[in-house]
C-alpha cells in the first residue's frame, strides 16, 4: 500500500514542467547561431533532414555545445543540492567553497607544465582531484558541525588560493598566448566545444552524477543533525566522502572542458525550494533540472546580447549569481550573525 | 530483575581526546523498564548514552539483545536502538509527517512519501501516542517548544527499537509537557520496550523510573530503585544537596530542598 500524498503529485508535476522547460531550451539552443534556425528545422535537422549545412551546424556545431550545456548545468545544480544538503546550510555551493577555481588549478598546472595534452583525459583527471583535495581541506578545515561563517570564511580561503596558483602558473608560463588562453578559458565558455569535449566530460559528469543521487535519501536523515542520522543507520563518514567524491568528479569533469562556471549550484536550489519544499532529498533531482535550464539559457542569452566581442557564460552567471547570494546572505544575515559556531 | 537482560555493558570506558569520560561502567537492564539516567552537570550521562548506542568508540563490551554490539552493522543498531538526542534540532523545515516517518528510516522505509503498509501503521501508531496526528502537514519549525518535543518522541517511537534512549527529554518544558513526556516513555516501557532517560529532574525520576543510575564524575555511584539508588546519602554525596521526601499514593517523592 502507498500512503496518497498530495504534496508529492505537486513534485511530479513540477519535475516534469522543468523537463518541458529543458527540452524547449535546449531546442532553442539548437537553433540560435549566426544561423538562426526555427525549432522545426532544428528538429528536422538533428534527424538527418534539412540541407547539409544545417545538419552540420545543427549535429556538429551546435549539439556538443547543448549538451554540455544540460550536462553541466545538471550536475553543477546537482552538486549545490548535494552540499546544501550535507552541510545543512542554505548557502553551501561548489562555487563558493573553491571547487570549481581549485580545479581549474588543477587543469591549468597540467597544461602549463604541458604534462598532457588539452584534449586528454589527464585534463579532467587533474581538475577533478584538485576539486576533490579543495572540498576535502574545507570540510576539514571548517570542522564537522561547521557554521555558516566558517565555511564561507574557509571557502574564500581556499578559492583566493586557488586564484592565486593558477595566477602563478600562467605567470611561470613561457607562452604568453598559452596565458592569454587560459586567461579566456577560466572566465567558462561553451562555445565551439566538439564531441571530443562531450566524451572528456561526460563520463566524469555522469559517475558523479550517479554517485550523488544514489546518496539522496540519506540528507533526509541528516536534516536531524549528524549524530541523530548515524543513530538511524547512515554511516556520516561515508556520506562526506561519497558526496565530496561525486561533487569533485562532476565539478572537475566540467570545469575541464568549459573552465569556471560559478553559481548556479548556489541559485538552482533556491529557486525550486518555494516549490518543492525544503526536503533536501526531494531537491537534487528539481534542482538539477534547474541548473540545465538556467546554464542553457545563459548560454542563449551570451549569443543574443548585442556586443562587439563574445560575452563569456562564466561571465554573466557569475553577474546574475553573485547579486542572488548578496541578496542571500541578507535573508540569511540572522543566521550568519549567530552562526559562528 | 527477573527478565532475561536486554542490554548489558561491563567494564565500558570511553576516552574523549585525553580525558577519561567514563570509566569501568557495568550494568545488566531488562526490558520493560524505564530507566533514569541522573548525575550533575559533566558527570558523562550523555556520553554514555551514546557509548551505549554504539555512536562514540568505547572499550569494554555492550551487548544488545544478546549480541555483540561490535558485531551489528550500523543499520542493524539502528533498528536496536531508537536515540533521541537534546535539543531536537531539525535543520530544515520539514513537515512533521516526514520527521516522524524517519523513525522507519533504519527499516529500510527511505522514502517518507512511499511507505509500505508496515512503516506507515508505526508511523501512525507513533504520532497517536505522542498526540501530533493533527500537526501532521505542519512544518516542524513552526511548532512551539512543547509540540516540537512531542514530535521528536513520535520519530524515536516510530522506531519500535526494543531499547529508547533520550536524552533530556523533559529540559526546557513546562510542567505539564514533563509530565506528558515522562508518561509516553512509561508507557512505551509498559509495551516492552527499555527506556534509558537522561534527566536533571530527581523528582520525575523517583516518580517514573523502575530504575535509577546515578554518574558520578564518569563512575556508577549507585544503580537501584528510585528510593535506594538516590538515598540522601549519595543525594549528598553526588549532588551537595539535602533532599525532602515524602510518600504520597504508594509513591516515592523526592525533592532536593537545600545544599548539602
Amino acid at each position: 500500500m502507498v500512503m496518497p500524498d498530495i504534496a508529492d503529485r505537486r513534485r511530479t508535476t513540477v519535475v516534469i514542467a522543468l523537463c518541458a522547460g529543458v527540452a524547449v531550451l535546449s531546442l532553442v539552443s539548437l537553433g540560435v547561431g549566426p544561423v538562426k534556425l526555427s525549432p522545426l528545422a532544428v528538429l528536422d535537422a538533428l534527424f538527418g533532414g534539412g540541407s547539409e549545412v544545417q545538419r552540420i551546424i545543427v549535429q556538429e556545431i551546435r549539439l556538443p555545445r547543448a549538451i554540455l550545456g544540460l550536462a553541466i548545468g545538471g550536475i553543477l545544480g546537482l552538486s549545490g543540492a548535494a552540499l546544501q544538503g550535507l552541510l545543512r546550510n542554505p548557502l553551501a555551493s561548489p562555487s563558493l567553497f573553491g571547487a570549481p577555481q581549485s580545479a581549474a588549478f588543477g587543469a591549468v598546472l597540467v597544461i602549463a607544465t604541458g604534462l598532457a595534452d588539452v584534449r586528454s583525459y589527464a585534463l579532467p583527471g587533474a581538475a577533478v582531484v584538485a576539486a576533490f583535495a579543495s572540498v576535502f581541506v574545507l570540510l576539514m578545515v571548517a570542522g564537522r558541525n561547521a557554521g555558516l561563517l566558517l565555511l564561507i570564511l574557509a571557502g574564500l580561503a581556499i578559492s583566493s588560493l586557488a586564484g592565486a596558483a593558477t595566477s602563478l602558473a600562467m605567470n611561470l608560463s613561457s607562452n604568453p598566448f598559452a596565458a592569454l588562453e587560459i586567461a579566456f578559458w577560466l572566465l567558462g565558455s561553451l562555445e565551439d566545444r566538439s564531441f571530443q569535449h562531450v566524451m572528456l566530460a561526460m563520463p566524469f559528469i555522469v559517475v558523479g552524477a550517479a554517485i550523488l543521487l544514489s546518496q539522496r535519501h540519506a540528507f533526509r536523515a541528516l536534516s536531524l543533525g549528524e549524530e541523530t542520522a548515524q543513530s538511524l543507520g547512515v554511516n556520516v563518514g561515508r556520506l562526506r566522502l561519497l558526496v565530496i567524491l561525486g561533487v569533485a568528479l562532476g565539478v572537475g569533469g566540467a570545469v575541464a572542458v568549459a573552465g569556471a562556471i560559478g553559481f548556479i549550484g548556489l541559485v538552482a536550489p533556491h529557486l525550486m525550494r518555494p516549490l518543492i519544499g525544503y526536503d533536501p532529498s526531494r531537491l537534487l533531482v528539481p534542482s538539477a533540472l534547474t541548473g540545465a535550464a538556467l546554464l542553457l539559457a545563459a548560454d542563449i542569452a551570451v549569443r543574443i546580447i548585442p556586443s562587439t566581442s563574445d560575452i563569456k557564460v562564466g561571465v554573466l552567471t557569475s553577474i546574475i549569481g553573485v547579486p542572488f547570494f548578496l541578496y542571500l546572505i541578507v535573508r540569511e544575515r540572522r543566521a550568519l550573525g549567530g552562526g559562528v559556531a | 530483575m527477573s527478565e532475561a537482560a536486554i542490554l548489558a555493558a561491563s567494564s565500558l570506558s570511553v576516552n574523549l581526546g585525553n580525558r577519561g569520560v567514563l570509566s569501568d561502567i557495568s550494568l545488566t537492564l531488562s526490558s520493560k523498564h524505564l530507566v533514569a539516567l541522573v548525575g550533575p552537570n559533566g558527570a558523562g550521562k550523555t556520553t554514555l548514552l551514546r557509548a551505549l548506542a554504539g555512536l562514540l568508540p568505547s572499550e569494554g563490551t555492550i551487548e544488545v539483545c544478546g549480541d555483540p554490539l561490535t558485531s551489528l552493522a550500523l543499520q542493524e543498531r539502528a533498528r536496536r536502538f531508537a536515540y533521541l538526542p537534546q535539543g531536537h534540532q531539525v535543520h530544515w523545515p520539514l513537515p512533521v509527517k516526514d520527521i516522524v516517518a524517519l523513525g522507519r528510516y533504519p527499516h529500510g522505509a527511505v522514502d517518507p512519501a512511499r511507505l509500505t503498509a508496515k512503516d506507515a501503521a508505526a508511523v501512525m501508531r507513533a504520532m497517536q501516542a505522542t498526540d501530533v496526528v493533527a500537526l501532521s502537514d505542519r512544518r516542524v519549525t513552526e511548532l512551539s517548544g512543547g509540540e516540537r518535543s512531542r514530535v521528536a518522541l513520535a520519530r524515536v517511537l516510530a522506531v519500535e527499537a526494543p531499547v529508547l534512549l533520550a536524552d533530556e527529554p523533559t529540559a526546557s518544558l513546562d510542567p505539564r509537557y514533563q509530565i506528558e513526556v515522562m508518561t509516553n516513555l512509561r508507557t512505551a516501557a509498559d509495551n516492552g520496550t527499555l527506556v534509558i532517560v537522561v534527566t536533571h529532574d530527581l523528582g520525575l525520576a523517583a516518580r517514573f523510573a523502575d530504575t535509577v543510575l546515578v554518574l558520578s564524575d564518569g563512575c556508577l555511584a549507585s544503580q537501584g530503585p528510585p528510593a535506594d539508588a538516590l538515598s540522601e546519602k549519595i543525594v549528598a554525596d553526588v549532588f551537595r544537596v539535602r533532599t525532602y521526601r515524602a510518600d504520597y499514593e504508594r509513591e516515592t517523592i523526592i525533592v532536593p530542598w537545600a545544599e548539602a
